[in-house]
């Protein structure tokens, strides 16, 4: 269980968190949403135990992140773009030091880091130097690492960015049998795909404050839902296939959003499979046709009317 | 990812353990630990190594041959005189690397994951430091293994000889503690090495490492007596050759204690505000 109230934090002049508020209940996934610079991995580093906030307060299942760290260390697990692994040594080694770390003994230590290897599809990989690592492999054994303690809170702080989708949807798997097996798990990311694929709730944060807190549907409603999209392999058949796409959306179709392709918002994923019916129906053959969650650009156009990439080019200037 | 259907492994510690044990013990602990992290790499990148056991190599060839006869009149004399003084010389260097590791290390990220376990927050630092005795031992060997070759003979006796050395690892130990500060407080490896090598070069030429003091001008002589390289170089030419060692054993270990007393403090409160 994670709660934390009224986090404040400032590097100098930047002000990375204004007052943040995060609840996660045992056994539930938190997926905390927000552009570059927004103060998530600002938050992620103060419940952690890395940083002490200036001002409010945090627990992990029920103990202070700041008076009692060395005992929420033993419970939480740490994944992230900057709790890393040591790259010369093997991803055994690793494994093995972080075990020897938590006090699991020789022995313990070593069985944990073969289930964990084994687990993790890095046990032929075992003996190699981690700095021989793919990208994905060293995404997993970072994820290895920090479960070395068993612990029961997770922090996963953009576990997939730069990864390729195949693998993106592997490291989805793995959280999802986490939180399967009980772990209370926070999660960081860019992409509110991902906050939906996983999360129980989203809290989105920008410029260090909340701006909005809600399950996935509850968001997707307030920003309008998922996109069909559609492309006749015949381009003559543009206009019958926007009547259908007007019969089956929320929506009135909107034009070519790109050169041959229609686009429709639509209520939930059914829309999908009643337009296959119905195009099938018609006789009209389609090269493309998927179902788009809103870009995280779209989520922060509708909460602020600004768009994330904008936020960014402010903040520089507020560092620069 | 085929593997990934069934359920993760949960079989960890019994956490509650952890904190029943006496803090010292698990500082001493984790710290061998994260020494052995030290050992695998510098295992695994042995050329990191060249510059500790090449540079002795060049200075007692050069030194011999080019001075050696116009400073003590003989090669065989100066050699005897001088590789003490090159011992002492390239260990101090040799602490150098552990700064710029550190500094590398930290920008890294596995130093959170460190701050992030139940580990006590100075084990890694500590853990470097064990680590680097190898380091010292590997360069206190190879230096007096090439002084063999070129003719250095030990006149005093092997116990004698093995205190000099392991005078030279524990002062190397303690002097390692300056160059983990200068890692913590400058933002570059670059830069360690800069600062490390502007005040390690003045302490080894304004020492007795190559002329006896009383050859120097009297201001010169005030700082090579109190050059704390310089009691070690005469402890350890009076443990290699028999001469008398006066109280510069005593100084020296005054010396390691003070910089263990002055710079490890510092340096962990550097690190806890750097990361």
């Amino acid at each position: 269980m994670i709660e934390a109230e009224g986090l404040v934090k400032s590097f100098g002049r930047t002000r990375a968190l204004q007052g943040v508020d995060l609840a996660v209940p045992q056994g539930t996934v938190l997926g905390v949403l927000g552009p570059n610079g927004a103060g998530k991995t600002t938050a992620v580093r103060i419940l952690s135990t890395l940083l002490v906030p200036d001002a409010g307060t945090a627990r992990i299942n029920g103990l202070d992140v700041v008076r009692q760290a060395e005992r929420v260390r033993q419970s939480i697990g740490l994944t992230g773009q900057y709790a890393s692994v040591d790259e010369d040594l093997t991803g055994r080694q690793n494994l093995e030091l972080f075990g020897t770390l938590l006090e699991l003994g020789r022995a313990g230590a070593r069985r944990r880091a073969a289930e964990l290897l084994d687990w993790f599809d890095l046990a032929a990989a075992a003996n190699r130097p981690a700095k021989t690592y793919s990208g994905g492999m060293r995404r997993r054994l970072d994820l290895a690492a920090s479960l070395v303690g068993s612990p029961d809170v997770i922090f996963l702080d953009e576990p997939t960015t730069g990864l390729d989708p195949a693998k993106r949807e592997d490291m989805w798997d793995v959280v999802r049998s986490l939180v399967t097996n009980g772990a209370t798990v926070l999660l960081t990311t860019q992409y509110l795909e991902e906050a939906d694929a996983l999360a129980d709730a989203i809290t989105v944060i920008d410029h260090g404050r909340v701006i909005a807190h809600d399950t996935p549907d509850g968001l997707k409603r307030i920003v309008g839902g998922q996109t069909l999209e559609v492309r006749p392999t015949d381009p003559a058949q543009l206009a019958p296939t926007a009547a259908i796409l007007s019969r089956v959306g929320s929506g009135a179709p909107a034009d070519e959003i790109r050169r041959g392709v229609l686009a429709v918002p639509v209520a939930d994923d059914s829309a999908l499979t009643e337009s296959v019916a119905r195009l099938a129906a018609a006789g009209i053959a389609v090269t493309e046709l998927s179902l788009h969650l809103p870009s995280l650009d779209e989520v922060f156009f509708t909460l602020t009317g600004r768009t994330a990439a904008d936020d960014d080019t402010t903040r520089t200037e507020v560092a620069a | 990812m085929s593997t990934l259907t069934g359920t993760p492994p949960r079989t960890g510690p019994t956490l509650s353990t952890v904190v029943a044990q006496p803090r010292p013990l698990r500082l001493l602990r984790h710290s061998l630990a994260l020494a052995k992290r030290s050992l695998i790499k510098t295992w695994r990148t042995p050329e990191a190594l060249i510059d500790v056991t090449l540079q002795p190599v060049l200075f007692l060839v050069i030194f011999v041959y080019v001075f050696g006869g116009a400073v003590a009149g003989s090669t065989h004399d100066y050699l005897q005189y001088l590789l003490p003084g090159i011992l002492a010389q390239t260990i101090a260097t040799g602490c150098i690397a552990i700064g710029v590791n550190l500094n590398t290390d930290i920008a890294k990220g596995i130093f959170d994951r460190f701050r992030s376990l139940p580990v006590p927050r100075s084990a890694p630092l500590v853990g470097a430091v064990f680590g680097d005795v190898v380091r010292y031992v590997i360069v206190t060997v190879s230096t007096l293994a090439i002084g063999y070759l070129l003719g250095f003979r030990v006149e005093s006796g092997p116990v004698q000889a093995l205190a000099g050395c392991l005078l030279a690892v524990l002062f190397a130990l303690c002097l390692s503690w300056l160059p983990v500060y200068v890692g913590m407080k400058v933002r570059t490896p670059g830069a360690v090495q800069g600062v490390m090598f502007a005040l390690i070069m003045p302490l080894s030429f304004a020492s007795n490492v190559f002329v006896a003091a009383g050859t120097l001008p009297g201001w010169m002589q005030a700082v090579v007596t109190v050059n704390p390289l310089t009691h070690l170089v005469t402890a350890m030419r009076g443990l290699f050759l028999g001469t008398p060692v006066g109280n510069h054993v005593w100084w020296t270990l005054l010396w390691c204690a003070g910089f263990v007393a002055v710079f490890m403090p510092l340096a962990l409160r550097a690190y806890r505000r750097r990361v």
